[in-house]
């Protein structure tokens, strides 16, 4: 998509075509010739999962709108009716239902792959937005999609986080009645989340081709963060990572499976095969596993508002990260301070995680009382949400920002192969000097 | 590369458990009780299928309703009465008699009168009730669930089955129960209000409208097997799985073929990659 093409037309057809749409071209330079680092470790290969992710989804997903009846009293029924009735339905609902799951496992790795390599930083600043942005499309979509069963979860779910926007003021009501097209979670609002759980996957599907240009102007970040500099440093994408990333998509595919053939409801909930009913409120309302560390900082601020917006927040700090984070190193691999301090984040996001599927009140140390402060416990899960949410926000605004000016940084290499020819844990002392000078 | 792996599964097995800990109302834990269809290879043993149904019809069914569930559901593959012999369910001779002993309502297709017809196999298991407000009428006011996907609607289902069919117990001293209630220490629930006993010893479980359903030798069952509480708890808890998921045995059997398929993949591919990379330093 960028730079020198090497595309040679050899048939006739593809010389015609090649004046006139360019297209074998473009899948040329940008899926066979594309010039690769040599050095990306398995941590790179989860764009490629992802694709396969979203291409299962949209194939089962077209599938099971064939069958879905939108409508509060068939939804559940009409699932049901594709698990026992619709050949190998039961295998394509449950690859649906587990592939939101492995999606966002994938995605969340992919993330954090970013965050700790420094993919976000210049010339990728764009690239991390668009990835960003596929990030919130995915949330919204898998949010209605789990709403569509019409089970307890799925109804009680729906009418806990359109009711978030209620806590915004004065267009807070205006927005939940809109988005419900009445005034309680009902058939209208099934409806439309049927429909824009449709739309939003081609959304997704037309950003993640944004996200792939946007990669392939700058071309691949890289475990070291030292930019490309030589041919010495690239392979070409095929059949070099065609393969790596086939291997562990394929791997990736195994843990997939495990879940959809021996444990496909594992990771929902008990209560979505009850069916929705607006008398009977759970329990315990949970949100879906990937929603919960968002959960858990929403209720860790007493203020409903303060909650929204604070959960809000920290996807909007996503954002703004390329221009928060001040190192001019990309890859923490030379950072060891922030490597601390990005292990520690991981750490805090699963702590939040954690703390999102347990009721806000409980011990964290069972049967341990301390002292009250301010309205709970110091041994709660709300505590301890809050110590993590404090983290959260902490590494963004506050770690990164500083810690670039005033850490100092392990030697940079000179280029991709030189740690590749001699690891940096082996390189004599002072080979790799004054990263300073380097970009 | 396998460190990197490693980490790889803890990072996925650390999201994964993440979630897993729900807390469950102050209810007991589900009793351990093995079953022939757990783990990858278990499969649905027919005769306690045949068992379990018997339990559902002569004792469950009097209250609790499986709308999903068609009398041609019983002589599918993999159902207590399926028969090589009748690879369409419809024809099962077995499954058209149990049809038929049903009076099923419909309407008259010459007079458009309301009638009553003998079920075929194609039609529902009836309801016990026309509706929920005549079903809570007849049950002190509680509506006795649909038991249709009943395994799945309860975390660890069949257990959980098993367990409250079993764990009725006298309420122990200082718990009020309330008229048309029982208590059960396996059912969702918070006691603390009917509680006056010491405030740290709360027993567990919650009250259940349902008396308790089964006593031994209520079913007698047509295979000679002894019948027990505890086997016919097991036996319709059996039943009841199978009925929530009607295609785990094809779902697991696939899963073996995808499986080994995946396997190989995997492994071609990891052979091609190291051929494929092997003059390259990376």
């Amino acid at each position: 998509m960028s730079g020198h093409s090497n595309y040679e037309p050899k048939t006739g057809i593809e010389r015609w075509l090649d004046t006139r749409l360019p297209v074998v071209r473009l899948a040329y330079d940008s899926m066979i010739d594309f010039p690769t680092p040599k050095n990306l470790n398995y941590w790179w290969t989860f764009g490629g999962i992802l694709a396969v992710c979203l291409g299962i989804q949209l194939v089962t997903g077209i599938v099971l709108a064939m069958h879905y009846v939108p409508h509060v009293d068939h939804a559940f029924a009409s699932v049901e009716r594709i698990m026992r009735d619709v050949n190998y339905g039961w295998l394509i609902r449950y690859m649906h239902a587990n592939g939101a799951s492995m999606f966002f496992i994938a995605v969340y790795i992919h993330m954090l792959r970013g965050l700790y390599y420094g993919s976000y930083k210049a010339p990728r600043e764009v690239l991390w937005i668009l990835g960003c942005v596929i990030y919130l499309l995915m949330m919204a979509t898998a949010f209605m999609g789990y709403v569509l069963p019409w089970g307890q979860m799925s109804f009680h779910g729906a009418v806990v986080i359109t009711n978030l926007f209620g806590a915004l003021p004065i267009i807070g009501e205006p927005i939940t009645t809109w988005l419900w097209g009445g005034f309680a979670v009902d058939n209208p609002t099934l409806n439309r989340f049927f429909s824009l759980h449709y739309l939003l996957p081609f959304m997704i599907a037309g950003v993640v081709g944004l996200h792939i240009w946007a990669l392939h102007v700058p071309g691949n970040n890289n475990p070291t963060g030292v930019n490309v500099k030589s041919k010495e440093d690239t392979v070409p994408f095929h059949p070099y990572y065609t393969v790596k990333d086939g291997f562990a998509i394929v791997v990736f595919l195994i843990l997939f499976a495990t879940f959809v053939f021996y444990n496909p409801n594992a990771l929902g909930h008990a209560d979505n095969y009850i069916p929705g009913n607006p008398l009977v409120t759970p329990a315990h309302i949970v949100p879906e596993w990937y929603f919960l560390p968002f959960y858990a900082i929403l209720r860790a601020v007493p203020d409903k508002l303060g909650g929204v917006l604070l959960m809000f927040g920290a996807i909007a700090v996503m954002f703004v990260l390329p221009w928060l984070d001040t190192s001019k190193v990309r890859s923490m691999r030379y950072r060891p301070t922030a490597k601390l301090y990005f292990l520690i984040f991981v750490l805090a996001c699963l702590v939040l995680g954690y703390c999102g599927g347990q009721l806000p009140d409980d011990h964290v140390i069972p049967g341990l009382s301390t002292f009250k402060l301010l309205d709970a416990d110091l041994n709660s899960f709300v505590w301890l949400s809050r110590v993590a949410t404090v983290y959260y926000f902490a590494y963004f605004l506050v770690v990164l920002p500083v810690l670039g000016l005033t850490e100092t940084p392990l030697p940079q290499p000179e280029s991709i192969s030189e740690p590749v020819l001699s690891h940096p844990a082996n390189a004599p002392a002072g080979a790799a000097a004054s990263p300073e000078k380097r970009g | 590369m396998l460190r990197k792996g490693i980490a790889l599964a803890a990072l996925g097995l650390a999201v994964l458990a993440a979630p897993a800990a729900h807390a469950s109302g102050g209810a007991l834990h589900p009793k351990h009780v093995e079953f022939s269809f757990d783990g990858p290879f278990g499969k649905f043993d027919q005769a306690q299928l045949q068992r379990g149904y018997k339990v559902y019809r002569e004792v469950c069914s009097a209250c609790h309703s499986m709308n999903l569930m068609y009398f041609r559901n019983l002589g599918q593959k993999g159902g207590p009465f399926y028969d090589p012999k009748y690879p369409n369910p419809n024809d099962n001779p077995y499954v058209k008699s149990i049809a038929k002993d049903y009076q099923i309502k419909d309407i008259d297709s010459e007079t458009g009168d309301v009638i009553d017809r003998p079920g075929t196999s194609a039609d529902r298991f009836p309801s016990p009730f026309p509706n929920e407000p005549a079903a809570r009428a007849s049950n002190g006011g509680a509506l006795p669930p649909d038991l249709s996907v009943m395994a799945k609607a309860r975390h660890n289902g069949p257990a959980y089955i098993y367990s409250l069919l079993t764990g009725y117990k006298d309420p122990p001293a200082g718990l009020k129960v309330g008229v048309g209630q029982h208590y059960n220490p396996f059912m969702a629930g918070d006691v603390t209000a009917a509680w006056s006993g010491p405030h740290d010893k709360v027993p567990p479980g919650g009250f259940i409208a349902m008396a308790p359903p089964l006593t031994a030798g209520q079913v007698t069952f047509d295979d000679g097997t002894k019948s027990s509480l505890e086997q016919q708890a097991k036996d319709v808890a059996a039943f009841i799985a199978w009925a929530s998921e009607p295609k785990m045995e094809e779902r697991k059997a696939f899963g073996m073929a995808a499986m080994v398929y995946l396997f190989v993949f995997a492994g071609l591919l990891y052979a091609s990659y190291r051929k494929i990379w092997k003059n390259v330093a990376h």
